[in-house]
This record gives structure tokens, sequence and C-alpha cells, in this order.
């Protein structure tokens, strides 16, 4: 009961503070104080308290979309084991359904991209689902491996299985997959080397430019959305490069919010550290990362 | 009793055979005639239900021998699980496509070819119920080749362009080729069994080889049919350009007949070898990703909808594959969720094309074109089509929670299992089945691309160009009472797959009868339960989010403006993103399958002409290959135009010369 309480008030209130995490390293590697750690919050809070604008080419769509894609990556967050704890929810054949929500998050947040009739939000969404053509292979090749180290289909089970501490016979294969997969979460959020959250430019966006019209607390929605969405990955990534635990309940949610907010410095390190890749240069990244994991598979089936 | 459902069937089958009799004898103008035929379909169709659902429910089967004219086998009609669980779609939606109609193709709009279209129509439901039935391999073939006249005379009825007449051409050309295979697959079947009956062949009656032959075949004979890639050549020009209450048959039914056949041809021969599984596996893949790429390419509505088919057929080749490699390697749970997985997306597709060909008719009859890069903004004014579309759309697509989730869920829980996962027991394992599951997601997401950039460029957004609107029709009850229903069905299989789950077992068993009494039932290897509560969760989760965002919205300023387009003073529709443009980094992704052809302008000097820019997507297979290999041979053989004279009598004699032949033969055999 505690796990569950704890793992739904982490999953719902620290999505924004690795934004800020993540932002407040750029800023130090780029020789500034930058904003408060909490400022993803604050500026939650303002956009929910703002009014909004909407397009009179937009239909109900354009408002529904938000709200659908919201309920998608929490309903995804659910199936995520955190750390050590198993996920609240969880089924046979339940990493179909997570794969899947994400699917649904996209088609929703395209389509209301379309509705909004602007050529730059169609070119938001064009990019947006001929990546993700590309990074969902790769996700299912890891998953596919992870099932075959625990030979289950629960995703609970998947993470946790012993096989995970064997980084010593494994080790070139979940290195693959690791990388693969950091790969998949730069993508997949919209962070350099794939997409610049900071760019000012409507060309050169992706996940911004779909967003370009909504305003007020569906942006709020929006925003938060995508955070969680940066969560929820990043707390799969973590059980394949850090599948440590003490045994203790509290040490090891503690343990597990420091990992998150570890995962938050790296990205912010990468993205200090590179420069975005050339819209035409980001499927070669994507490709690497299918290659990763597929290899990281095939070291392990032979 | 058994005996009394069939002569239902039989009766059922009767009546939409004769649906559009009556209306011959009517007037050109009559509505009445296609009243009635409507009529009659609904009632056939609601009466031969009832029983399809009473043997499924029940799992018993019924047989019902006639007198038979032929020499060659009998008059048998035999209804089992299997063929009961097929007969579902094919009564199902020509009985919806025929209320359809009534609005869609009415006969005082089109008195030229209603009357044709309504006769057609029911012969083609009432053969395809048949080809399903048919007990023997002759009155299959003779129902198949009803089949596909029928959808030929369907498909060019009001055909007065080249392209639609070509396009039923092909059509017809694609059904014979596949008749030779499959007529060649029937005879092969009797010299080794004596027997035209479709009964479980013993290993020991075949020669060596004999079966390896037999499967390919069939694979060819029918994939010709069911359009697996590279097969596909003939089949989508006639969905294409045909009326699309006809469309939704050819692509929604006829290929789920021939899913059926494949099926049913697969189950009787003896256990397969591994590479039968995987060639239907690796087929299944390639149909699946190529074919939404095409789809993807493709600037015309009714075109993409048909290619898309190929990607839907792909994935329940992917299950029948799977189920082979069951039986090979004796997983009863490859098996089950392999071919329960193939057979409920055959359902879902059954439903979901059917679907959304009619809301293209409704936009085909409100605009008068069909053409993505034209059109936008419709959903303004078809608000039900657009709903009904988009829905559609995210459950071709496989999303959850809806019923296209539900079967892709089956294959993907089966395809995750071949690779060998511990305390799964089995005998062997196939690990490269495995590579089937990345090919699945790779299909799953082009394929969100392509319905996102069909609904988007349909319904959302502004017209792109200026498009008639004095002819512009609202669709009325009867077009999209239909659509609703299927849509409905959509739902609700989405929502609760665990109800279709105990039909399947029966209809599996029938396929593979030592899987009813040793395997495991998909009950136990699917969390029907969970994927219920897992949709009800998220429609209830969307639910509280609208009413807390309605909250907070009602005590916020609202206003209305423009889009934003980055402070560019006179925006217009024409620099919307087009279809066209959505699909340009995939189709460049996908360049080395689809030779896109690009005709750029030539642009020169200070003062350029006016030019314009061309870019379209041939098929590869039939206008790069088949089509001028064609025109070779007709030029190596040109020498046999003396034979063609250009007169029946001839032609006749022709015929009556080479039975006069082919008796001589006879006797001299002897």
């Amino acid at each position: 009961m505690t796990n569950l309480a704890v793992h739904l008030v982490l999953l719902l209130l620290m999505p924004p503070l690795l934004l800020g995490v993540i932002n407040r390293t750029k800023a130090f590697f780029g020789g500034r104080r930058g904003p408060p750690l909490l400022q993803p919050y604050f500026d939650l809070a303002r956009l929910m308290r703002k009014g909004l604008v909407l397009s009179h080419t937009t239909t109900l769509i354009f408002r529904a979309a938000p709200l659908v894609s919201l309920v998608a990556i929490l309903f995804a967050g659910l199936l995520m084991p955190m750390g050590p704890f198993d996920a609240p929810i969880s089924f046979p054949g339940d990493l179909v359904f997570f794969a899947y929500l994400f699917g649904l998050a996209r088609f929703v947040t395209t389509i209301a991209a379309l509705d909004t009739g602007s050529s730059f939000e169609g070119m938001g969404a064009a990019r947006e689902v001929t990546f993700a053509c590309l990074s969902e292979p790769a996700l299912f090749f890891a998953l596919l491996l992870l099932a075959k180290l625990s030979g289950s289909l629960v995703l609970s089970d998947m993470l946790h299985s012993p096989l995970h501490a064997q980084w010593t016979i494994l080790g070139p294969s979940l290195v693959l997959v690791a990388v693969g997969l950091f790969i998949i979460v730069l993508a997949e959020n919209c962070r350099i080397p794939v997409d610049d959250p900071n760019t000012h430019l409507e060309l050169t966006m992706i996940h911004e430019v779909m967003v370009l019209d909504h305003s007020g607390p569906l942006l709020g929605i929006i925003l938060y959305g995508a955070a969680l969405k940066l969560f929820v990955l990043g707390a799969f990534l973590l059980h394949i490069v850090a599948p440590v635990q003490t045994g203790r309940v509290w040490l090891d949610w503690g343990l597990f919010a420091a990992e998150l907010l570890g995962l938050s410095i790296v990205i912010g390190v990468v993205e200090s550290a590179m420069a975005r890749l050339q819209m035409r240069h980001v499927p070669t990244l994507l490709v690497a990362s299918i290659l990763f994991c597929g290899f990281g598979y095939f070291l392990l089936v032979r | 009793m058994t005996d009394l459902t069939m002569v239902l069937l039989v009766v059922s089958i009767s009546l939409l055979a004769s649906s559009g009799v009556l209306g011959l004898f009517l007037g050109r103008r009559s509505a009445t005639g296609q009243r009635w035929a409507a009529l009659l379909m609904l009632a056939g169709a609601g009466l031969g239900l009832w029983i399809a659902f009473r043997h499924l429910l029940r799992g018993d089967s019924g047989t019902l021998d006639l007198p038979w004219f032929l020499p060659w086998g009998s008059f048998r009609l035999k209804a089992d699980a299997l063929a009961s669980f097929f007969l579902v779609p094919v009564f199902l939606i020509p009985a919806l496509g025929s209320i359809y109609g009534l609005g869609y193709w009415n006969s005082s709009e089109r008195p030229g070819s209603a009357r044709a279209l309504q006769f057609y129509y029911g012969i083609l439901a009432a053969s395809m119920a048949i080809v399903v039935l048919a007990g023997s391999s002759v009155l299959f073939l003779i129902a198949w080749e009803v089949m596909a006249l029928s959808a030929y005379f369907l498909a060019t009825a009001d055909a007065t362009d080249p392209p639609a007449c070509k396009a039923g051409w092909m059509y017809l050309i694609g059904a014979h080729i596949g008749a030779v295979f499959l007529i060649a697959l029937f005879s092969l079947m009797y010299r080794s069994t004596g027997s035209f009956a479709f009964e479980a062949i013993a290993p020991a009656a075949l020669l060596p080889g004999v079966a390896t032959i037999l499967f390919v075949l069939a694979l060819i004979g029918l994939g010709l049919k069911i359009g697996l890639m590279p097969l596909h050549l003939f089949l989508p020009g006639a969905p294409a350009t045909g009326p699309s209450h006809v469309s939704s048959l050819l692509s929604g039914v006829v290929y789920k007949v021939g899913i059926y056949a494949l099926i049913r041809v697969t189950g009787i021969l003896p256990v397969p070898p591994a590479w039968w599984g995987g060639l239907l596996l690796f087929a299944g893949a390639t149909s699946a990703i190529l074919g939404v790429t095409f789809a993807l390419a493709q600037n015309d509505l009714k075109r993409t909808l048909a290619y898309s088919s190929f990607e839907n057929i792909g994935i329940i080749s992917m299950g029948l594959g799977l189920a082979l490699l069951g039986r090979t390697f004796a997983h009863a749970d490859w098996i089950v969720l392999g071919l329960g997985g193939a057979l409920f997306h055959s359902w879902n597709h059954a439903l979901l094309k059917p679907l959304l060909f009619l809301a293209a008719g409704i936009v085909e009859r409100a605009v008068g074109t069909t053409e993505t890069n034209k059109l936008g903004g419709l959903a303004k004014s078809l608000p039900m089509t657009a709903t009904l579309f988009i829905i559609g759309s995210a459950a071709i697509c496989g999303l959850p929670p809806l019923n296209g989730f539900a079967s892709e869920f089956l294959i993907y829980l089966g395809l995750f299992r071949t690779a060998g996962l511990t305390g799964n027991g089995g005998a062997g394992t196939w690990p490269l089945a495995t590579m089937a599951v990345p090919c699945l997601a790779l299909a799953g997401t082009l394929a969100v691309a392509c319905f996102v950039n069909l609904s988007g460029s349909l319904f959302l957004g502004q017209s792109r160009q200026l498009l008639p609107t004095k002819s512009f029709q609202a669709p009325s009850a009867s077009m999209t009472a239909p659509m609703i229903a299927m849509a409905a069905l959509c739902v609700v299989l989405g929502l609760a797959p665990g109800a279709v789950l105990p039909l399947l077992d029966r209809a599996i068993a029938v396929w593979n009868p030592t899987t009813s009494s040793l395997g495991p039932s998909l009950s136990s290897l699917v969390p029907a339960a969970w994927i219920s509560a897992a949709g009800a969760a998220i429609a209830g989760l969307i639910a509280l989010t609208t009413v807390l965002y309605l909250r907070i919205v009602r005590r916020r300023t609202v206003g209305i403006a423009g889009t934003w387009d980055c402070g560019y003073a006179r925006p217009s529709a024409r620099m919307e993103y087009t279809a066209s443009s959505f699909g340009h980094s995939l189709r460049e992704l996908f360049r080395w399958a689809l030779w896109p052809r690009v005709h750029r302008p030539q642009i020169a000097g200070p003062f350029a002409k006016p030019s314009h820019f061309k870019s379209y997507v041939q098929d590869p297979v039939l206008d790069r290959v088949t089509l001028p290999g064609a025109q070779l041979l007709g030029r190596a053989f040109a020498w046999l135009r003396l034979l063609q004279q250009g007169h029946l009598q001839v032609y006749v004699l022709y015929f009556f010369a080479i039975v006069v032949l082919l008796l001589i033969w006879g006797r001299s055999m002897r």
C-alpha cells in the first residue's frame, strides 16, 4: 500500500523536477546561474491560471488531444515498475500495452497538430511520426531482450529479473541495449541531439512546433505530459543501467529518485556537450539505436 | 436438428442471391427494387448470422448433401466452427453495405447501373458464403469463380473512364491466374487422396515432395487473391476505382474469404516443415511493412485504403505463419495465439476497412474528388463522418483500447513466446521468428503515420483547394447508420475481447484438432479481463481529466483567433502541409522500395516560364516489371494474332476442335 502511494506521488509530482534539473545543469555548463530548480512547477501553475486562445480552424480534437495524450502516458506510468518495486498494474503482455500507449499519445498529438492547419505544425507532426518509425523497432528489440532474459512477458518481472545483476556475463548485451535505449529516451523526449527544446525557430523544431497553437491550461497539460514521458522512459532505462537495490523500502525509494535526478544531470550534460544534429542526420542516429538494441538481442540469442 | 440449421443457411444464402432479382423487372429509376434488395439482404444476413453464431456458441457443425450433376465431388455444405467464424463478416458486411447503397448509389441518380449493382451485390455475398461452406474442392472452385466474376462486374458497374476499366480487367486477370494455381492444387490433392473433400490428408497418402508442392500452389494461388506482397499486383486498382460499398466488400470481405481458404488448406495438409511457417511469417512481415508504406505514398484516398489492406493481410499472415510454426515444433500456445490473432484480426479488418471505405464514399459524394492533396477541413461540414473515420483510423493502427489492438496483442504475445521463454516447456524454439516482433512494431508505427496523415488531410485544417460546394450533399441516415454500427462493434470488440476468445478457440480446434483436448485455451493465455479493465480505466481517466479541464477552463477567458503563422501577413489554405508533404520524409526513408517518379520543373533565367512539379509512386511489381514484361511477351507472340479473327463463331470453332482433340487423346490413352 505504501509502495502504491509512493509510486503515485512520485509519478504525479516528480516529473517537472527532472526538467528543472536538466535546465540547471545546462545553465551550469553555460556559465549561468539558471532558473530555480522548481521553475517548471511555477510555469505549470502560471499556465493553469491563464486563459486560452483557440484557432478558428480547430475542432474538438485540438482540445481533446492533450487530455488523451496525458492519460495515455499516465497509464504507461502505472505499468512501469519503479526501482525494485512492482508496478501497480501488471498483467501478461503489458509490455505491448505499454509501448502502444505511447503510440496512442503520438496519434492524438500529431492529429491535433494537423487540426490547426498550420504548415509548421504539419512539419513537426511529419517529423514526429517519421522518427517514431525508427525508435519503435529499437524499443521492441530491447523488450525482446528483456523478455528472453527473464522468461516473462510482465514488465515488473522482466525488469526485476535477477539475471539483471549478472552484468559480468551479459555485460555486452546490456551495454548495447542501454546505449540504444538512452538514444530512444533522448529522441522520444525531444532532447538534443534530436530536438532542441529551447530553439526559437519553428523550422527546426519537432515537439515544440506541434504544440505552437496550444495555450494556457492546454499547453500546461502538454508540458506536464512531456515531463511525465521523460520520467517514465527514464525509469525504464534505469532498470537496465542501475539495477541496484538495498532491500530497505525507504532507502530504495530514495535511491530511485536520486538515480532519476542523476539521469537528468547526464541528459543535461549531453545537451550541453553536443549540438543538435541536422534534421536529415537524425534518422542515422535512430538507426544506430535500432542496431544497438538489435545487436544486443542477437548477442543474447546467438 | 443440424439438418434444419443447414436448410435455413441455404435459405439465407438464396435470399442473398435473389435479393437483386426483383429489381431487374422494375423500372430503371424505381426505388422499390433497391429497397426490396436491401430488405432481402438484411433478412438473409440476419438468418445466416443467427445460424453462424449458433454453431459458434455451441461448437457443433452441420453438413448438408444435395444431389450433384457433375461427376466429380459432391454438393456438400459443411458449417463447422471455422466456416461459421468467417460466415459472420460474409453475412454482416454485405447487409450493412446494401443499406448504405440505398443512399450512396441511389437508383434515381444512377439509373444506368443501380439495378446491375444490386443484383451482383447479392450474388457476390451468396457466392462468398458458398465458398466458405464448400465441403468439396469442385464446389469451392465453382463458387470461387462466381465470386471473382461478380466482383469484376461490381467493380466495373459504372466504369466509364479507362483507369476504372483497366483496374477491373486487372482484377479479373489476377483472379484467373490465381484460379489456375488452385485448379492445379485441387487436382494434385485428388490424385493423392482420391477425394475432392476437404478432409485432413494423411501424411502417408502423399509422395515425398508433394506436400511442398501443394503448399506452394496454395500460397501462390491464394496469395494472388489476398494480396500477399509481391503477389498483390492485380488487386489494388479495383477497390480504388469501384463504388465505395463495393470496395468495402472487395477489400474487407473477399480478401478474408481468401484468408479462410488459406487457413483451411494449411489445416488439412500434414505437419509442415519449419520453412512453411517461416516463409509465411516473412511474407507477412514484408506485406505488413511495404503495404502501409505504399499506402502512405498514394495521392488518392481510396488507393491509400486499398493498399492499407495489404498491411492487415500481412499481419494476419504473420499470425498464420506463427501457427504453422507451432504445429512444426508442437507448441500449442503458438498455434492458439497465432491462429487466434489471425482469425480475430480478420474480423476486425472486415469491420474497419468497410467503415473507412464507406466514409470515403461520403467524402467522394460530398466534394466530388478523392485526391487527398486537394481535401481538408471536412470535419466542419461532415462531423459524424469525421468522427467515425478517426475512430476507424485509430483502430486500424492497433491503438488501445480499440479492436485492432486486441487482435495484434494476441499475435504479439505469440511472437514473443517464440523467443523460448523459460518455464514455457515445449520442444524447440525458433528465435528467427522473433524478428517479426520489431517488424510488426514498425508496421504499426507506419500505420499511425499513414492514418494520421489521411484523417488530417481529409477532415482537419482548411480545404487546400477550392472544391465544388454547390453539389455538396450531406449523408442520409441510411448511409451513416451502417457506419455507426461498424464503429460501435469496433469499440465493443476492443473493450471486451474476452467475449470473442471462446469463439476463436472453437475455430482453432477445427484447424488443429489436437489443440482442443491437449493445448491451452486462449482465455488462459490472454489476459482479456485486464485488457477490458485497462480500456475502461483509460476511458474513465479521460472522462475525469475532461471534467477537471472543463472546471478549470470555465473560469478562464477563451479567445478565438487565426492559427499562428509565424507573423506572416497573408496566410492562405494553399500554404498548409498537404498529405504529400506530410509523407515526404517517410517516402524518402523508403525510397529503395517505392521508386518514386519525380518530374521537376525546368527553371532557367531571371524570368522563368510557368512550370509545374509532379511526383507519384507507381506500383513497382505491376508498373515496373509485369506490364513492361507483358508488352515484350505480346510483341514476341505477335504471330499468334493470325488466330485472332474477331468472329465469335471462329472462336467457338476453336473450342470445338480442342474438345474433339481431347476426346481423341482420351480414347487413345485408354
